[in-house]
């Protein structure tokens, strides 16, 4: 739907828009990769945020698949979110190592103290708030991850300060 | 004067200011004019002891930790910058820290050694030895060394190493693959972290040896995404290996071709099945595949491929180095050479802990582990990750052994120990194993799929106090149909946490929350 054949048979993409475009480029960067799929996934979530609805198409017409597969893929993983996520994405170790030292308190106040469950942005659009089952980082839990940072022994008082901090910093605008 | 100091950069270091810790000292460096090199190494694996700093002296490296950034003004001025140990966070010789000189590291010796990117730091300590060896073999003689060592796959399965390679060399030529398994997901552990933050050059030395027993020109690592530091630093290593011609057309001169790449997972514990795995590196939902065929003969797309655990192929450099004899001279009975033990949850003092098979978690989790963070009683240990049985006390004197713990329904998996004191409530543990089968399920099998929505459904009534006896009956039928009814390992082995708290726990399980036991 967004290219077609001119008499020459030469593709025309005419009715893209600057997003699409953006979407068809990483896709077409990747296509001839084995095993595409994930690697496309993950290069339009890493320069979009998350994965665009405007991307399945796009994908599914380029690597030959339905967009019912494209669809199922995404949902498959935790990784892809399809909506645009907060400014930071906070994520809570569930697992057993962080359980042992106070990982489910922490759970509950890092819900309580940015007022949203899992899944969940604030109304500020400062943070999204995600589960996630081991950071590796076992021997000196409770653990969480905000963006590509890995922060140990978060106790609740921690947790206050890391999100004081992060509401803190200016947005850098380029 | 110069200064030498070594201040790690793994994710656990850094995740305790690590970063901060070295920006201090080198402003400290820099007010007293010194000549400072200072190198991000990699962990000890000490991480009770993270950001554990040392200083080069003319006796060895000297230690200091755990160091905080406020911490550094007096450590320098307690003489840090000269080895000094007058105080209370010096620990004397790294080397003779007891932690790390009671271990028995093969695999492991390197790690918080060296710079994990220096190409010359790895060589100096007999890297690429393995590979040099393996080159001037062929494909059944560098088997044959690993078979020679007893190696087990690490990644919990335990099956022999040189079977599979075995199987995957018979078939006839062709496209091949090794695919490195690096989806760490059980909770408790991060030894493969910290092969890829800490000694990288390790595991792409394994992977090529790999490639050239079995004939396989292509490997991938699967990576999960939940290690964005190790994607980092394996990465650039990746690059590095390839322009010093470890990797590439041409390894080293030989006109042997090997090339490798990381792929990124998506956060999803099912990709860590060998099978969902391939599904997932195709380009797929990660659904598990039944078996036969094995991947060993029908793999990563249709093709034969060797699929190992990180810590499989990272012992392999030793194996072709210094003889699988060697290796095997390690461990007892079917398990030989040594396991990383990683020691997590309530401890005090964490960490890596790489010995033969056969020491006890008693004596692992009192001597290296010393006991709770908390300082409370240990009640329960989970070995082997999340679908690993809760060991209640009576049985922490058994010897680290896939057999022994076969023996008893305990699973060594991937070695991970995650201690608990008294304070936890083990039925809300074995709530959680099957809640987290029901967020983590492929769904192609129905015993997993529906069976641990079921039990988290179960063990709330029980909890409840509804109904409790015919429910509790209902439950250990439904663990039973579950293991025998499953397609793997995630249906099949997530009611061992279950059934060892109706086992060893069942007061926790039946008691009413927040009420007395009835």
């Amino acid at each position: 739907m967004y290219k077609h054949n001119n008499q020459s048979g030469q593709a025309l993409s005419t009715a893209l828009s600057p997003a699409q475009q953006a979407i068809q480029d990483e896709v077409d960067a990747l296509k001839h990769t084995p095993g595409a799929m994930l690697p496309i996934l993950h290069a339009i979530q890493d320069r979009f945020g998350y994965i665009p609805d405007e991307a399945v198409p796009i994908i599914a017409e380029t690597l030959r698949h339905t967009r019912a597969e494209v669809h199922g893929i995404i949902s498959f993983y935790h990784h892809f979110r399809t909506r645009p996520a907060g400014r930071h994405v906070v994520q809570i170790c569930r697992a057993e190592a962080c359980q042992a030292v106070g990982g489910r308190q922490l759970e509950q106040h890092a819900k309580n103290a940015l007022g949203v469950d899992y899944h969940g942005t604030t109304l500020d659009r400062q943070f999204t708030l995600e589960a996630v089952y081991c950071l590796g980082n076992c021997a000196c839990g409770p653990s969480i991850r905000v963006g590509d940072e890995i922060h140990g022994r978060v106790d609740p008082a921690r947790f206050d300060a890391l999100m004081d901090d992060l509401s803190a910093t200016v947005v850098e605008v380029k | 004067m110069s200064v030498t100091l070594y201040v790690p950069a793994d994710t656990t270091a850094r995740a305790l200011g690590a970063d901060r810790v070295a920006d201090a000292l080198r402003q400290a460096a820099a007010e007293r004019g010194l000549d400072l090199t200072l190198i991000r190494n990699g962990s000890r694996g000490l991480f009770w002891l993270e950001p554990l700093v040392e200083v080069a002296t003319p006796k060895g490296r000297v230690a200091y930790g755990p160091v905080t950034p406020e911490a550094v003004p007096a450590l320098v001025e307690a003489g840090l910058f000269d080895g000094g140990q007058d105080h209370d966070l010096a620990l004397g010789l790294t080397e003779d820290i007891p932690y790390l000189k009671n271990q028995q590291r093969l695999t492991f010796s390197r790690i918080g050694v060296t710079d994990p990117l220096s190409l010359d730091d790895y060589t100096g300590l007999r890297g690429f030895e393995g590979l040099k060896k393996a080159l001037s073999l062929d494909g059944q003689g560098i088997i044959d060394e690993v078979k020679a060592s007893g190696l087990r796959g690490r990644g919990g399965a335990a099956f022999p190493t040189a079977i599979k390679w075995q199987t995957v060399h018979d078939e006839p030529p062709g496209q091949k693959y090794i695919v490195c398994n690096a989806d760490e997901g059980d909770s408790g552990t991060f030894a493969d972290r910290l092969v890829m933050e800490c000694d990288p050059y390790m595991l792409i030395e394994g992977m090529t040896i790999a490639g050239l027993a079995v004939g396989a020109p292509q490997g991938y690592i699967y990576l999960r995404s939940e290690y964005p530091l190790a994607q980092k630093i394996f990465n650039e290593a990746l690059r590095r290996a390839y322009a010093a011609g470890y990797l590439g057309e041409d390894i080293l001169g030989s006109g042997r071709h090997f090339d490798l790449e990381v792929r990124l997972g998506a956060g999803a514990y099912i990709c860590g099945e060998e099978t969902s795995l391939l599904d997932s590196l195709e380009g797929k939902r990660g659904m598990v595949r039944a078996k036969p065929p094995l991947p060993a003969i029908q793999g990563l797309f249709g093709r034969p491929t060797v699929v190992n655990n990180v810590l499989s192929l990272a012992a392999v450099p030793f194996i072709l180095d210094q003889g699988g004899q060697a290796y095997a001279d390690y461990g007892l009975g079917r398990s030989r050479g040594t396991l990383a033990i990683q020691l997590a949850g309530n401890v005090k003092r964490g960490g890596l802990v790489e010995l033969a098979f056969g020491t006890t978690l008693r004596a692992l989790m009192e001597d290296f582990g010393g006991g709770t963070r908390s300082g409370r009683p240990l009640k329960a240990v989970q070995v082997g990750g999340p679908l690993g049985a809760y060991l209640p006390e009576s049985q922490w004197d058994s010897p680290i052994d896939y057999e022994a713990f076969a023996a008893f329904g305990g699973v060594v998996g991937h070695g991970g120990v995650v201690m608990f004191d008294d304070s936890v409530d083990m039925g809300e543990q074995a709530r959680f194993a099957m809640e987290f089968c029901t967020v983590e399920s492929c769904g192609k099998c129905t015993p997993c799929r529906i069976g641990s929505v079921r039990g988290v459904e179960v063990i709330d009534r029980i909890r409840a106090g509804e109904n409790r006896d015919a429910n509790l009956e209902l439950l250990s039928e439904l663990c039973d149909t579950m293991v025998d009814g499953s397609l793997c390992a995630m249906g099949g082995m997530t009611p061992f946490p279950v059934q060892s708290v109706l086992k060893h726990f069942p007061d926790d399980l039946t008691r009413s929350r927040g009420g007395a036991p009835c």
